[in-house]
């Protein structure tokens, strides 16, 4: 089996694209909120954050404050064409949704399939911080 | 309307270069569709219809046609990412049981290796800027690839069904076993369970030889009426049933990444042909990575969900041994994975079988009933299936 033993990655993260869609989200980051989306209609939350639910279509979708805490689904380290080992990762937030995000400060013991995380931000270069997530 | 019986392959071809830096990626393009016009006995004057990717230069099929003085009635630049060129043998027999052509191209070529050089290839990403890219924001931030993608499906599927690393092993065992034939193969060793397993790890829990060559390269594919393919000097190759799906996490409920589009695509491909993943002699599975074979052929029935690492292990894929001959060329994880997009030489070599082409030493003893399936884009995000079955006549 793989070793993910390495030192927490301390990856150079680019400035996350923001658009007129996502720029609440990513306002907010920069207040540390972490934000998600639910519809009115259906009730259902949703990830990545968007206006239409793309569950039932509806236009009533709000802004949630999220506490960012959920569990690993699923995770991979990366040890090709990087200078440090990252690792990459689907948490599956208490809400429901699975966010595609990058585990940090983890060691053998805690980088795991059902690992409770939580979010938090880390620097980007020149742009809102970013929601990474570490083990609580 | 069904397309069963309505179109057949009449003409393939697999461009012979790996390595590119002296030619366009244009001209791979149309050396590859002369090459199939060659094949089939045909004209560049008889297509009338062409299909094409985000490999091809240029706007859509437009500048492609162009280049090659094409005069067309239908063009399709469907992107799927590596399995588009699989589901537009699947859109163009559509096209030709409506009428909309009679002969219809579809191509590939790129040159990744020169990608340092300014030349094409890559993943055809949409023409917008990042930003305008809906998920951009979200994901592009992650340091996300194809390997590291794959890598998180690949652990989900051992946490939820005990698949090991030496069962993914068997697959790339079983390509290099057919890739020692093929005299075009990038990599033609034969490697064994503990070759892959000790080989660098490259994203967890994928080691160096669980993934697929990067080459240079093209084909194509030549696709016609029932009428003219008789009235070729061909063997009969059939279009009997095909299928395509997307999936990706559609809102992140319910996201499992241990299952593929092809749960989709293979059964609407199986219904079309009237047959059983059972009837199928030959199989061509895209292989990107060796995850990628083993979730296909669960997802298309070749085995229960979860039983796929039992399934390919101890040589059931090699042609001669085992009970389904996967990827006789090779496959991309040893044989050719022409500008990273593997679908149109699970095509080829699917025909090749079909024919009784493929080389003597791997070709199977019946291949009336073939299958080539492929994934594009990526299973850890969002991909595209499609599920082609063919018969020989
Ligand atoms: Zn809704």
């Amino acid at each position: 089996m793989a070793d993910t033993t390495e030192a927490p990655a301390a990856r150079r993260i680019p400035a996350p694209a923001v658009n007129v869609e996502s720029k609440p989200f990513w306002d907010a980051a920069e207040q540390g909120k972490f934000l998600i989306k639910r519809c009115k209609a259906c009730g259902k939350a949703h990830w990545y954050p968007r206006n239409l639910c793309p569950h039932c279509f509806s236009s009533e979708t709000v802004w949630e404050e999220s506490p960012g805490e959920g569990v690993i689904y699923t995770y991979s380290v990366m040890h090709r064409n990087t200078p440090v080992p990252y690792a990459i990762a689907y948490v599956n937030l208490d809400e429901g949704p699975a966010v595609l995000t990058n585990i940090i400060d983890y060691d053998a013991a805690t980088l795991k399939i059902g690992a409770r995380v939580k979010v938090k931000w880390t620097p980007t270069e020149g742009g809102p911080p970013v929601f990474t997530f570490a083990p609580v | 309307m069904s397309i069963k019986g309505k179109a057949y392959i009449a003409g393939v071809y697999e461009h012979p270069l790996r390595d590119a830096p002296n030619i366009s990626t244009a001209q791979i393009h149309a050396e590859c569709a002369k090459g199939a016009l060659e094949d089939a006995g045909l004209t560049k004057d008889d297509i009338d219809g062409y299909f094409c990717a985000g490999d091809a230069p240029g706007f859509g099929a437009m500048s492609m046609a162009d280049y090659m003085g094409l005069k067309l009635r239908h063009m399709d630049s469907t992107e799927t990412g590596g399995s588009s060129y699989i589901l537009h043998v699947g859109h163009a027999a559509q096209a030709i049981a409506e009428g909309k052509c009679s002969v219809a191209l579809i191509t590939l070529a790129g040159r990744p290796r020169q990608a340092r050089m300014g030349g094409g290839g890559g993943r055809g990403g949409p023409p917008g800027g990042a930003s305008d890219v809906p998920e951009a924001g979200f994901e592009n931030i992650w340091g996300g690839s194809t390997h590291n993608t794959y890598g998180m499906c690949a652990m989900r599927h051992m946490h939820d069904y005990g698949t090991t690393a030496e069962q993914l092993a068997w697959i790339k065992v079983a390509a290099s076993h057919h890739a020692q034939w093929n005299d075009h193969a990038f990599l033609r060793d034969v490697v064994t369970v503990e070759d892959v397993i000790n080989s660098p790890m490259i994203a967890d829990p994928l080691h160096r030889l669980d993934c697929c060559v990067v080459t240079d390269g093209g084909g194509a594919v030549i696709v016609t009426t029932p009428e003219i393919a008789k009235s070729l000097k061909r063997p009969l190759v059939k279009v009997i049933g095909a299928g395509e799906a997307p999936k990706g996490p559609r809102g992140g409920l319910d996201l499992d990444l241990t299952y593929s589009g092809a749960v989709w695509s293979g059964p609407i491909a199986f219904e079309e042909a009237g047959v059983t993943p059972a009837d199928i002699k030959y199989a061509s599975i895209y292989d990107s990575f060796t995850i990628t074979v083993l979730m296909q052929l669960e997802d298309l029935g070749f085995c229960k969900k979860g039983e796929g690492g039992k399934f390919v292990a101890d040589g059931n894929l090699i042609s001669g041994v085992g009970k389904l001959p996967f990827n006789t060329d090779g496959g991309g994880l040893c044989n050719n994975h022409p500008t990273n997009r593997g679908g149109i030489t699970k095509v080829i070599e699917a025909v090749r079988q079909a024919r009784g082409e493929a080389h003597p030493k791997v070709q199977v003893p019946d291949p009336s009933l073939v299958l080539a399936h492929g994934t594009g884009g990526s299973l850890g995000t969002r991909h595209g299936a499609a599920t082609l079955i063919m018969e020989r006549e």
